[in-house]
C-alpha cells in the first residue's frame, strides 16, 4: 500500500538535507560542547553555527536562542521561567482557550501554585480578538501567552496587535510559534514578542530538539537545575546533533519559505475545493483567509472523525481528528469546542495538514478517498440523512 | 480487543484461519474520573485501563494486524452508565453489559466496523451463533463451557446483528482457550480473567454511584430512607436505595431473630422492604421488551428453561404469550428465589436461546 502523509501539523519526516548533516554529526561531533579540548570545541562551534541559523529564521540575535528538547519544554520554560522570575506577590497570566496543551496545562499548574489565569475565548473564526486580551489585563498581570498559529485550524493570531497591548501595559508576551515557524514568515522583532517557542520536528528536523527565543533583557528563571549550559537558562549537556539538525532545518525553511508556502496554499485550496465539491454536507472550520497555508479543518456532517481517520488510514492516507488521549482513542478537539462548535461537530471534523512531500496527484487521490470513505460511513450513520 | 485472553485468542484464531482482520478496542470510560474509587497503586485490571490497551496493542502487533482504539466514552455514559444509575434509583437492578451489547457493541460499534470496511465483527463471548436453514433464522446457542456461557447478556441481539457477528470461542472451554493463547504465543496467555462490571471497581456499584453523584453535585441524602418489613413496621434506616437489590442480606444493619433479606425497593418513597427468605420466592413473573432470537415468536404456551440472573441455574417454566407481543408471562414449575426487576429473563430450550427480555 502506498502511504500518503497529510498530518504535517502532528510531525514531519526528517528531510534529506537534515539527515545529511545529522548522521555525520552523530558520528563525528561527539564532544561535550562545554569541554575545553578539541572535540569539545568542535561541538561548541557546530552548536553556535546552528544557533545562528535558528536565529536567522526568527530574525533575532543568536544569543537570544535557547536550545531545548522541543515545543513543550520551550512553552514550559517561557511560562514558568518568566512568571517565577517576577517578584513574589499577586500574579496574573492571560492566555487563550485554544492553546496547545503544553501552554494550557502549564497555566493550570500555575493556578495550582496560586497564580490567577484568564483563558480568553476565541471567536468562531478561530481568531483571538486583541481587545479581549486588553480587557483581561489587570495591574498584577505578568505574562500574556498567545499562540502564533493554531495547530488544529491553522488560524494565525494577531500577535503584533497583542504585542502593542502588552508593551503599553508593561507585560511580557510569549507566543507559541510551533505551528508557525517554517510555514509563515516569523520575525520576532516585528511581532514584538519577548518569548517565542519553536519545535524541530514540525519543520523536518528530528524529535527531541526545539528552541525558545528569549528577548535580550527578559527576566527568566531556569525551571531545571544543573550545570551552566545555555547561559544558565537551560541546564543539561547540549544536544549538538539535534541543534545542528534544527539549524539546518531552519535554514532550509528560510530559503524555501515563500515558494513552498505558495505551493502548499495552492494544494490546500485544491484539496478543500475538491472535498467541498465531491462530498455533500461539509464545511470548513475557522477563518479561511488568516491561516497557515498548509492546514484545513473540515466538518463532515453526521460522520465520526475517528471512523474517517481509520477508514482513510486503511486506504493509506494519514490525517487527523481531535487529540489522541493516553489510550490512543480520539477526544474531541478542545480547540474546536473552544471556538463554540458542538461536541458532535467537533467529533465530525478532520484536519488535513500538508507538507513538502505532497503533490497534486496525492491531493487528488486524497479527495477520492475522502469522498469514498464518507459515502461508506454515511450509509450507516444514524445522524446523517441526505437531503 | 479488550487486552484480555479471550478476545486476543479470537484475533489469533481468525488470523490463523487466513481472515483479513482489523483489531479495535472500545474506549468506554475515562479512568481518571472518580479518582476516589481508584485503589492505591492505580487502576489496573479495570476496563479501558492503559494497561489493557497496551496489552491489546501488543497482541495486535504480535499478530501483525492493523489496530485502533475507538472512543465511545460519551455514548457509553449516555446509553449505559446513566441508565444503569437511573435503574438503581428506580428500584431495579440493571445489567449494564446487556445495555452495552444492545446499544454500543452490537449497534454503533458494529456500524463503525462496517463503515471502515469490516463486514463482520468477532468478539470473545462464550456463545455460538449459527444460521438455521429450516427457519431462516440466525440462532444463538450457549457456549460449550457452561461455566463461562455468556448468552445471558446477549438476549437483545437482533437477526441483522447476529448475521454480522462471530463468536469463535463458543466451541471451546476456558482452559482450551488458555492453551490456544499459549500455542499462539500471545503475550497475554497468563493474564487473569477480568471482573464483572467493567467500569465499576471491585464490583462496588454503590460506591460508584455515590462517587458519580458527588461528581455531578447530587446530594446523597436524596436516596436515603426507611427499612420496613412487609407489614409496614419501620425497622431502621438506610443510606441509599441504590445500595440494595432483591435477595440481598448484607448491609441492612438490623438485629432480628432470623436472617432478613431485601424483598423489594420502593424508589418513590425510598423505602426498602425486608423479610424472611420464604418471602423471596416467586412462582410467576412478567417479562417486557421481549426479543425473540432462535424462534420467530410464540403463539401458544411454551415450555422453556428460564434464567433470571447471570448465576441462576435455568429453571423449568411455561411461557405464556399476552396480547402485547413483546410481553411474556413466565410460570415456574417451582417458585424461584429473588426475582429481581431490571434483570434479564432469558428463555432456553436445550442450549438454544429462544429469546429474552427484562423482568418487570
Amino acid at each position: 500500500m502506498t502511504r500518503y502523509y497529510f498530518d504535517h501539523n502532528a510531525t514531519t519526516p526528517v528531510s534529506a538535507e537534515v539527515l545529511e548533516v545529522l548522521v555525520p554529526a552523530l558520528l563525528e561531533v561527539y564532544g561535550n560542547a562545554s569541554s575545553i579540548h578539541g572535540p569539545g570545541q568542535a561541538a561548541k562551534q557546530r552548536l553556535e553555527a546552528a544557533r545562528r541559523q535558528t536565529a536567522a529564521l526568527l530574525n533575532c540575535d543568536p544569543k537570544e536562542v535557547v536550545f531545548v528538547s522541543g515545543g513543550t519544554e520551550a512553552d514550559n520554560l517561557a511560562i514558568f521561567g518568566s512568571v517565577r522570575a517576577h517578584p513574589a506577590g499577586k500574579k496574573h497570566v492571560i492566555t487563550t482557550a485554544i492553546e496547545h496543551p503544553a501552554v494550557l496545562n502549564s497555566c493550570r499548574e500555575l493556578e495550582r501554585e496560586g497564580v490567577e489565569v484568564t483563558y480568553v475565548r476565541a471567536g468562531s473564526d478561530g481568531l483571538i480578538d486583541p481587545d479581549e486580551i486588553r480587557r483581561a489585563l489587570r495591574p498584577e498581570t505578568v505574562l500574556i501567552s498567545v499562540m502564533h498559529a493554531n495547530n488544529e485550524l491553522g488560524t494565525v493570531q494577531p500577535i503584533e496587535e497583542i504585542s502593542r497591548i502588552a508593551r503599553e501595559a508593561g507585560v511580557l508576551l510569549h507566543a507559541d510559534g510551533v505551528q508557525a515557524a517554517g510555514k509563515i514568515p516569523v520575525d520576532v522583532q516585528a511581532l514584538g514578542v519577548d518569548l517565542y517557542s519553536i519545535s524541530g520536528h514540525k519543520l523536518y528536523a528530528p524529535k527531541g530538539i526545539g528552541a525558545l527565543y528569549v528577548k535580550s533583557g527578559t527576566p527568566l528563571r531556569s525551571i531545571q537545575f544543573g550545570g551552566h549550559h545555555e547561559r544558565e537558562r537551560r541546564p543539561g549537556t547540549e544536544n549538538v546533533p539535534g541543534a545542528v539538525s534544527l539549524g539546518c532545518a531552519a535554514a532550509a525553511a528560510n530559503a524555501k519559505l515563500s515558494d513552498e508556502s505558495a505551493r502548499l496554499a495552492q494544494l490546500r485550496d485544491r484539496l478543500e475545493r475538491g472535498i467541498l465539491a465531491c462530498v455533500p454536507a461539509c464545511d470548513v472550520n475557522g477563518d479561511r483567509a488568516r491561516r497557515t497555508p498548509n492546514t484545513t479543518n473540515i466538518f463532515f456532517d453526521g460522520l465520526e472523525g475517528e471512523a474517517m481517520v481509520i477508514s482513510l488510514d486503511l486506504k493509506g492516507f494519514a490525517v487527523s481528528s481531535g487529540a489522541a488521549c493516553s489510550s490512543g482513542a480520539v477526544e474531541p478537539s478542545h480547540v474546536l469546542l473552544a471556538i463554540g462548535l458542538s461536541r458532535e461537530r467537533a467529533r465530525a471534523s478532520l484536519r488535513f495538514s500538508l507538507g513538502r512531500s505532497n503533490t497534486e496527484e496525492q491531493v487528488d487521490a486524497l479527495i477520492d478517498a475522502v469522498s469514498e470513505s464518507a459515502a461508506q460511513l454515511r450509509k450507516l450513520s444514524p445522524t446523517y440523512t441526505s437531503a | 480487543m479488550s487486552g484480555g485472553v479471550d478476545s486476543s485468542v479470537v484475533a489469533g484464531l481468525l488470523q490463523r484461519r487466513g481472515a483479513s482482520i482489523l483489531g479495535l478496542t472500545m474506549q468506554l470510560w475515562n479512568q481518571r474520573r472518580l479518582p476516589e474509587l481508584v485503589p492505591e497503586g492505580g487502576a489496573t485490571g479495570r476496563c479501558c485501563s492503559l494497561d489493557d490497551v497496551y496489552d491489546a496493542r501488543f497482541v495486535a502487533q504480535h499478530l501483525g494486524i492493523p489496530y485502533y482504539v475507538v472512543n465511545f466514552e460519551d455514548r457509553f455514559e449516555e446509553q449505559v452508565v446513566r441508565p444503569f444509575i437511573d435503574e438503581y434509583l428506580a428500584g431495579r437492578t440493571p445489567i449494564p453489559c446487556t445495555l452495552c451489547n444492545n446499544f454500543i457493541k452490537f449497534d454503533q460499534f458494529l456500524d463503525l466496523a462496517a463503515g471502515v470496511g469490516a463486514g463482520r465483527i468477532a468478539t470473545g463471548h462464550y456463545a455460538r451463533v449459527a444460521y438455521d436453514e429450516s427457519s431462516g433464522r440466525y440462532q444463538l446457542k450457549q457456549g460449550v463451557d457452561s461455566a463461562k456461557d455468556q448468552t445471558y447478556f446477549l438476549f437483545g441481539l437482533k437477526q441483522e446483528q447476529l448475521a454480522r457477528t462471530e463468536f469463535p470461542l463458543g466451541g471451546f472451554t476456558k482452559p482450551q482457550v488458555r492453551a490456544l493463547a499459549r500455542e499462539l504465543g500471545l503475550p497475554v496467555a497468563e493474564k487473569p480473567d477480568s471482573q464483572e462490571i467493567c467500569f465499576v471497581p471491585n464490583g462496588d456499584y454503590a460506591a460508584f454511584i455515590d462517587a458519580y453523584f458527588r461528581e455531578h453535585g447530587i446530594a446523597p441524602d436524596r436516596t436515603r430512607g426507611e427499612i420496613l418489613d412487609s407489614e409496614g413496621r419501620v425497622l431502621g434506616e438506610h443510606e441509599g436505595v441504590h445500595r440494595f437489590t432483591v435477595g440481598q442480606r448484607r448491609g441492612l444493619r438490623i438485629a432480628a431473630g432470623e436472617p432478613l433479606y431485601v424483598i423489594a425497593t420502593e424508589p418513590a418513597s425510598q423505602r426498602v422492604i425486608v423479610g424472611r427468605n420464604q418471602e423471596l420466592l416467586r412462582a410467576r413473573l412478567a417479562v417486557k421488551d421481549v426479543n425473540w432470537i432462535s424462534i420467530d415468536a410464540i403463539a401458544a404456551p411454551t415450555r422453556a428453561h428460564v434464567k433470571i440472573r447471570n448465576k441462576h441455574v435455568p429453571a423449568l417454566a411455561t411461557l405464556y404469550p399476552t396480547p402485547d407481543a413483546t410481553r411474556i408471562e413466565v410460570h415456574f414449575g417451582e417458585p424461584q428465589r429473588a426475582v429481581t426487576p431490571g434483570q434479564g429473563a432469558v428463555f432456553y430450550d436445550a442450549g438454544l436461546v429462544l429469546g429474552g427480555g427484562w423482568i418487570e
